[in-house]
């Protein structure tokens, strides 16, 4: 059975029961007085689809697909202005990226959405040599949507691109090699460790 | 005053050849007038920023900034840990707080370290550098350093998000944070009290993925210093700060506007009042020129 099937197995009845066990701080979202004050609070939250507080009612109702597959949440900007407001304390953007994290792990989350793409490029990154190149990531990042759309990004950056690499803040050795941490299979190890505590968890929840 | 002495963080954006590496030379060359040394914590890792969730679970993501804790209790047993980056900090203190009160999660963060050999205990205090100056010296302290007062200069404070929310700095407000305003006059220069942006958010990492919307968001953040009369804008944090400067070509081009705004850091407004050269403060590093501050520095 895939993940995706063992969750909805186990979570018939309840979307939020589901997302008080497996999402990174879902318990909170039973707390949620609906106010709106979050939503008005976002940056980015007029493009948003579904905004926290929408979020959290359809959680309620059991809507799991609408908020799974949805883009909303990973336009987080990781702002914190939600919960500097919120009347209820809830972790808002934490409970935002455990969404997003949570949608990816069931492969529910939209393919192309442009910051997922980024996020996981930096994830990429970060993993391999424990530190992020951020000239590496620009480039990948450029190529994501393809090729031919991939030059026409770069092309337009360029200006922007040699700016930064004539005050030596974009240096093009750190594409052949760049900071890394030393200890790379320890950090690696640790990450592999930490993962599988995880996993393990969401596992004795779904039985 | 002794030498103080702290734990330090240095984040990949202060790398070498890295978008705030002229940062790092700033704060260097300030910490070196106010008598402060930090200790590079040894082979610290990147901590994911606000951004690591799409790849990295919960866990994963703190034992990242866990780790670092583990290698600077183990280095610098004694040492606050200090951090120059916003996302740093705010990543390295929540997981200290998280840490802290809840312990399965600390039995699991260490079970996952011990894979590398490490233990962490997160006894120490995380603090941003903007807090160091504040609480261990003081504006008064700060301001006796002074050279070269930076007269004639009206600076607007952009505080952001990290730095600001959800700790924040101890004793200002979320909504109207005034140290930098204070660090700006503490300097000789004029600040901006009211500038109404100074707390907006600049898109933070989507100005790469997004950089329509976030432009949207960085383009109210340089007119609202205009409309102050501001000269250049000062940040806290070097996310703001490139996102704040690096994109006002792109924001012109798709919105007929003409900004010029310089954008410079807290460290390097003090580097010059300290009396440290241009390319001391960093200000080589500046894609706009702050003309004013070059000028001061060449006196
Ligand atoms: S601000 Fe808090 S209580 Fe209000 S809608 Fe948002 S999450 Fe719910
Ligand atoms: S932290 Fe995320 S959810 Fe909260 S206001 Fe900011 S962008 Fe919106
Ligand atoms: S916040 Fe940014 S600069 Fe700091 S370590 Fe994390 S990714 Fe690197
Ligand atoms: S203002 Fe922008 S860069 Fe600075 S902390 Fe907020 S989102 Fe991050």
């Amino acid at each position: 059975m895939s993940a995706n099937v063992q969750a909805i197995e186990s979570y018939r009845n309840s979307f939020l029961k589901e997302v008080e066990a497996n999402v990174e701080e879902g318990d909170w979202v039973k707390m949620c007085m609906q106010c709106g004050v979050c939503s008005g609070s976002c940056p980015l939250g007029p493009y948003w689809e579904h905004p926290p507080q929408e979020i959290f009612m359809l959680i309620r109702a059991g809507k799991r697909e609408e908020v799974l597959k949805s883009s909303s949440m990973w336009m987080c900007t990781s702002c914190y202005n939600c919960i500097a407001r919120c009347p209820r304390e809830l972790p808002i953007t934490h409970i935002m990226h455990g969404l997003a994290t949570y949608a990816e792990r069931l492969g529910m989350a939209p393919k192309n959405q442009p910051t997922r793409k980024f996020a996981l490029k930096f994830w990429d990154n970060l993993t391999k040599k424990g530190r992020v190149n951020e000239l590496k990531l620009g480039v990948s990042l450029y190529f994501m949507n393809g090729f031919v759309e991939g030059i026409k990004t770069a092309l337009k950056a360029m200006p922007l691109g040699m700016n930064m690499y004539k005050t030596k803040r974009l240096n093009p050795m750190e594409y052949f090699g760049g900071h890394g941490v030393k200890d790379t299979s320890g950090l690696k190890a640790i990450l592999k460790k930490a993962e599988e505590i995880e996993l393990a968890k969401l596992k004795k929840t779904d039985a | 005053m002794a030498k103080k002495e702290y734990s330090f963080y240095p984040g990949c954006s202060s790398q070498k050849g890295a978008s705030g590496s002229n940062y790092q030379v700033s704060v260097d060359a300030m910490c070196e007038t106010l008598d402060i040394q930090l200790n590079h914590i040894p082979d610290w890792n990147c901590c994911a920023a606000s951004i690591g969730y799409a790849g990295g679970g919960e866990l994963p993501r703190l034992a990242l900034s866990a780790r670092n804790m583990a290698l600077s209790e183990q280095a610098h047993p004694d040492q606050d840990i200090v951090a120059t980056c916003a996302a740093c900090w705010l990543a390295t203190r929540e997981t200290k707080e998280r840490l802290n009160d809840d312990e399965e999660l600390m039995k699991e963060t260490n079970e996952a370290l011990a894979a590398a050999g490490l233990e962490v205990k997160a006894n120490k205090k995380v603090r941003h550098m903007v807090e160091v100056l504040i609480e261990d010296l003081g504006y008064e302290e700060l301001g006796k350093h002074v050279k070269k007062p930076l007269e004639g200069i009206k600076i607007a404070g952009y505080v952001g998000c990290q730095t600001n929310r959800p700790f924040g700095i101890h004793g200002e407000s979320f909504e109207n944070p005034v140290y930098l305003d204070k660090l700006t006059e503490t300097m000789g220069a004029e600040s901006l009290p009211n500038y109404e942006k100074k707390v907006q958010c600049c898109g933070g990492a989507l100005a790469f993925s997004e950089p329509e919307k976030s432009q949207d968001l960085v383009k109210g953040i340089i007119e609202a210093a205009y409309d102050g009369g501001a000269d250049m804008i000062v940040t806290p944090c070097p996310v703001c700060q490139m996102n704040v400067e690096v994109y006002q070509d792109q924001i012109n081009a798709r919105h007929g506007t003409k900004f010029k705004m310089p954008v410079v850091y807290y460290s390097q407004l003090m580097a010059v009042a300290y009396g440290s050269s241009a390319k001391e403060a960093g200000l080589d590093g500046n894609i706009i020129k702050a003309k004013q501050l070059e000028d001061i520095a060449g006196k």
